[in-house]
């Protein structure tokens, strides 16, 4: 991808990107809210998902593509970044340009590292520990990954963490969702609009959906 | 009333510009502020220093010339005004008012406040006008165009080019005026039968010139005087996108 210099083309690249990313958290979140069951069915119910999402292809086939994502979002989230700082010349002394535009919407690339620093912890914590980690079984014979998220999100500091990051990605998703939609060019004054609201309501769905769920966890089990 | 000046001063482009600190005592508040400036470096000129250097023609908010960052903002505090448009009036007795060049490396520094904005023009050139077969000029009214039509064109048309979406970007970014241009001419009949190569074209030299991409911060339509709507690059991306996909 490095060969395309073109802004206009990244950033279709960085909208697709970001609404598959975008679109994998709601599938993520259905798995999650598993954790959400009675104990006793939750860990059988969580495990025996983990297995059949590890076995089947098709997931696998996603997987892969979910993980290039990540990583050309990510270059290509720099390659902008630096683009911008040389076309922006000197700047300014007295700077009061933000009373135009959302903090949020010109911090993209700061929330953006947040959520890439908190995928490398809830990668090495979770996704290595099940893919290459040694995982007791559980009644069923599927790997416990139950018990390790459980006893993970038993400790304060990582419910905070986790709740951080996760703000994070909300007001990345809140610019993020009707940015990319723009980018790829829909100009329709009401469909865009009707994106717009779309979007906020799927942001505050994902943030209080994945801020819930560890709280629960933390004062529950 | 008395105003406190803090003026960027910078001889050349090649030369590191400075702030310099100026006060006028009895400025009128009916003064625009460019009336206001003009008071100064006759100030200046009889002191015998070299006066403050901006552009301005027309001073009647139509043509595109004046503009600077007035407070850290792109012609001042007032909304959908240009920089001769506003009045003293906006500001208060005893006020410190910071001006500085629009800065973005596609608009270097041609002295103090004056800024080379050649580079819009250049996107100009590449693609912002309609072929037309050279000999009489055809009948007006053989080509219907619908009033909404004419109308959103107008809209697009308002641009005056002035470079102050380009100022208020956090990339620097030429999105709103190339899109505004793009817009402008694909809406009528007349252009739009070259739409693809314009915006193709247009959208290259954009980035050859120098500026950065759009991050939909919609900023540059908030501080725009003429207010041009952002989904004209939200246009502009389609009509790319669509250009690259099925012409090549």
């Amino acid at each position: 991808m490095w060969y395309v210099k073109n802004a206009l083309t990244r950033k279709n690249l960085m909208a697709l990107t970001g609404l598959f990313l975008s679109f994998f958290l709601i599938i993520h979140l259905f798995g999650n809210l598993q954790l959400l069951l009675p104990e006793a069915e939750a860990k059988l119910q969580y495990n025996w998902y983990s297995d059949l999402l590890a076995d089947n292809i098709l997931i696998k086939i996603i997987a892969m593509v979910l993980y290039l994502c990540i990583i050309l979002h990510t270059l290509d989230a720099i390659y902008l970044t630096v683009k911008s700082k040389k076309a922006k010349g000197s700047g300014y002394v007295k700077d009061r340009r933000g009373r135009a535009s959302k903090w949020y919407s010109r911090n993209m690339m700061f929330l953006g590292s947040i959520v890439f620093l908190f995928l490398v912890i809830h990668f090495k914590d979770f996704w290595y520990q099940f893919k290459f980690g040694e995982l007791p079984l559980d009644a069923n014979g599927n790997k416990d990954l139950y018990t390790l998220v459980i006893k993970a999100f038993d400790q304060l500091w990582y419910v905070i963490v986790y709740i951080i990051a996760i703000i994070a990605l909300g007001y990345h998703l809140l610019h993020g969702v009707f940015s990319a939609h723009r980018t790829l060019g829909l100009y329709h004054p009401l469909y865009s609009k009707i994106v717009k609201y779309l979007g906020m309501a799927y942001t505050i769905i994902m943030t209080i959906g994945y801020i819930i769920i560890p709280i629960f966890i933390y004062l529950n089990r | 009333m008395k105003i406190h000046l803090k003026i960027w001063r910078q001889k050349d482009s090649q030369s590191k510009g400075e702030f310099k600190d100026y006060t006028l005592d009895d400025v009128h508040q009916e003064l625009s502020f460019l009336e206001m400036l003009d008071t100064l470096n006759l100030k200046l000129v009889k002191k015998g220093e070299y006066p403050v250097e901006f552009d301005h023609d027309c001073r009647e908010g139509i043509c595109g010339q004046c503009g600077m960052m007035i407070n850290g903002i792109a012609h001042g505090p007032l909304k959908n005004t240009t920089t001769c448009q506003l009045h003293m009036r906006s500001f208060k007795d005893g006020d410190t008012i910071y001006i500085e060049p629009f800065k973005a490396a596609a608009f270097p520094v041609v002295r103090d406040l004056k800024v080379n904005r050649s580079s819009l023009d250049h996107i100009i050139t590449s693609g912002g006008y309609v072929s037309v077969d050279t000999g009489q000029a055809p009948e007006a009214n053989s080509i219907p165009i619908a009033h909404e039509e004419a109308e959103a064109a107008f809209d697009a048309a308002a641009c005056i080019g002035c470079g102050a979406c380009v100022a208020s970007c956090k990339n620097a970014s030429a999105a709103l005026f190339t899109s505004a241009k793009i817009t402008q001419l694909e809406l009528l009949p007349q252009g739009q039968t070259e739409t693809s190569k314009r915006v193709i074209s247009m959208v290259k030299q954009m980035e050859e010139e120098g500026f950065g991409h759009c991050t939909n911060t919609e900023a540059c339509q908030v501080e725009c005087p003429e207010d041009i709507s952002v989904l004209n690059i939200a246009r502009m991306n389609y009509e790319y996108n669509k250009a690259k996909i099925l012409n090549k």
